[in-house]
């Protein structure tokens, strides 16, 4: 009951971050060698060696929040909002040493210019369990509109 | 809104301007998806995307839903996405099998992969005495007036008459060349993703976009400079390997406004441009250096150095196709609306390379050209501000007059001056083209 409490604190200050802007804040929550995926199709097993929408260690994560962080940053000069909702949390396998693989599924609305979007999906987390909480090793993004065409693009991390 | 019935629209384009309802104008769109899209060699897919019988892809040709699909007899057709029966489209999804035969799902009527009707249900009962049955073309898919491939390269002409595809490509074919010769194979294969990016902006918008050497300093800035940032840290770790793929982003920004006159466009009939500039492609890491034995080895010494010294930044096959050969990236324009264009972008392997040579075009691929992109999001911007303002009263011409007047012309190939790779000779070829398509019905049905 512990872990699964925490687990979902972990996930609603993650989304909380991506809400408020909070970049770095987001970025740490990744371990040295995390990374951030969103794979084109469910059928992917891998992020390696694959196009991919995100695929992201830490390193390129620092130049997408250099780049919004930009004063020229032209598409992200428009009115641009966010708010994620995560629920179904579940812990697939938890380690004796504390370290999970969780399920959940989300919800963003996205708010550019006085256009609304919505993206929805589920979220596969393999978090190391640290002295201070956990930290994500990889977090996967399946999004239900993955093959979609898009109508404009993903600037954020979803 | 055209005011005349049947305006010479050729009026509206002058040598260094063009009226800015060529692009905003909901009539003149429907007739140059008549006079040049449904007309031109349009680009429908690669013969790998339907490596078995019954393989297909459905394909937006002009305002044509088509459908490009492989038959028993090994041959790639493509057809109008239509039964004949009572117009209902044959597929409803983007790709697929469709197994021995093509089945309607309003009255299943059935149809081999070359369009000829194979049956109708009850046809004996039904038909007997009626004009309609297998000896009727009507009751068959219509197929595109004209179908070719060039090196795996799948092209459809809904004009029977015209210039072969050979001779419509012209210098342009460069595109398909460069990027098969750079396989050891002489081959490449389609990976099978297909990104697919919508514009709220007319279609030529993109087209202009692709060549403009001014641009990229100025909209790419943001990430160029991220990109910078973090490439100095990583060079600073000095671990290597990683360093080209944040090149690629940061020559965005550190390649600045002024060195963009280095480059240059070379400008073909047909509206077709080739803007030369080396990426960087050919370093000298192990990755490269194994890259190159094997191509050696497959080509020998001199034509290898032929192949990799092709001078190409992007190849621009008007009016729906921009090919990047060294990274293997191809973006096919599917115009939607008059302000309304969707992209699909694909990335090709070279057959016979080394997997890191695979992973190198991927990273591209994935960082410039993926619906999260780093770079086209910025452009997507321009597009509709540049859409919306020409939209409205502010003024009536869209200038094309950089360097005008220093072009270089001979035997109709318009080339940038030297050190005036900003030149504005692309639009104001693509316009040229444009205008000479637009003067008179050239299509034979």
């Amino acid at each position: 009951m512990k872990a699964q409490y925490d687990v979902e604190q972990f996930l609603y200050k993650q989304s909380e971050l991506l809400d408020t802007k909070n970049w770095q804040g987001w970025i740490d929550l990744f371990a040295p060698d995390g990374i951030y995926w969103m794979p084109p199709d469910a059928s992917y097993e891998t992020w390696d060696g694959q196009p991919a929408i995100f695929a992201e260690d830490k390193n390129l994560m620092t130049v997408r929040m250099l780049r919004v962080l930009h004063p020229d940053a032209w598409s992200q000069r428009p009115l641009w909002e966010t708010n994620h909702v995560v629920s179904n949390v579940s812990i697939l396998k938890a380690s004796k040493n504390g370290d999970v693989e969780v399920r959940s599924r989300f919800h963003m609305m996205e708010l550019r210019r006085d256009d609304v979007r919505h993206f929805a999906g589920s979220y596969f987390h393999k978090l190391k369990k640290t002295k201070s909480g956990y930290a994500i090793k990889l977090q996967r993004v399946d999004m239900t509109n993955a093959q979609a065409a898009y109508d404009y693009v993903l600037q954020v991390w979803v | 809104m055209l005011k005349e019935r049947n305006p010479d629209l050729s009026r509206y384009v002058e040598p260094d301007r063009v009226r800015k309802e060529v692009y905003t104008d909901a009539e003149i769109f429907e007739r140059e998806m008549e006079r040049i899209h449904e007309t031109v060699w349009i680009y429908c897919g690669h013969e790998s995307q339907v490596p078995k019988a019954g393989d297909y892809c459905a394909v937006q040709i002009g305002r044509q839903p088509m459908i490009m699909v492989r038959g028993k007899d090994r041959k790639v057709n493509v057809l109008y996405n239509r039964c004949p029966h009572r117009g209902n489209m044959i597929v409803g999804d983007r790709k697929g099998n469709t197994g021995e035969q093509f089945r309607c799902s309003y009255h299943a009527w059935t149809f081999h992969h070359d369009g000829k009707l194979k049956n109708i249900p009850m046809m004996e009962s039904g038909y007997a005495g009626t004009r309609y049955g297998k000896d009727n073309p009507d009751c068959s898919m219509k197929k595109a007036a004209r179908v070719e491939s060039y090196r795996g390269f799948v092209f459809a002409s809904l004009s029977s008459s015209g210039p072969s595809l050979k001779d419509f490509l012209g210098k342009s074919i460069v595109a398909f060349d460069d990027m098969c010769d750079r396989a050891p194979g002489g081959e490449v294969e389609v990976v099978p993703n297909c990104f697919r990016v919508i514009q709220h902006s007319n279609w030529k918008l993109f087209m202009e976009n692709q060549i403009d050497a001014l641009h990229p300093s100025v909209t790419h800035q943001s990430t160029g400079r991220a990109a910078h940032e973090v490439e100095k840290i990583l060079a600073k770790n000095a671990k290597g390997g990683e360093a080209l793929s944040y090149h690629m982003l940061s020559a965005f920004a550190t390649v600045t406004i002024d060195k963009w006159d280095n480059f240059q466009t070379i400008n073909y009939p047909h509206g077709h441009c080739i803007l030369t500039g080396y990426m960087g492609l050919r370093p000298q890491d192990p990755d490269t250096k194994a890259y190159d034995k094997v191509m050696i080895k497959a080509y020998g010494r001199k034509r290898f150095e032929e192949i990799v010294g092709v001078n190409i930044h992007h190849v621009l096959v008007y009016p729906g196709l921009s090919v990047q050969s060294p990274l293997q990236q191809l973006r096919a324009v599917r115009p939607l609306g008059v302000d309304r264009t969707l992209t699909e972008i694909w990335h090709f392997r070279l057959k016979g390379a080394p997997e890191a040579i695979y992973r190198r075009s991927l990273a591209y691929y994935n960082l410039v050209n993926s619906p999260a992109t780093l770079i086209n999001a910025d452009d997507l911007e321009n597009f509709w501000k540049c859409h919306t303002g020409l939209s409205s009263d502010g003024g009536d011409w869209v200038s094309f007059g950089r360097h005008h007047g220093r072009d270089i012309e001979e035997k109709g190939v318009v080339s940038s001056g030297p050190n005036m790779g900003t030149s504005e000779a692309p639009m104001r070829n693509q316009m040229k083209a444009w205008a000479k398509y637009m003067k008179e019905e050239t299509r034979t049905p």
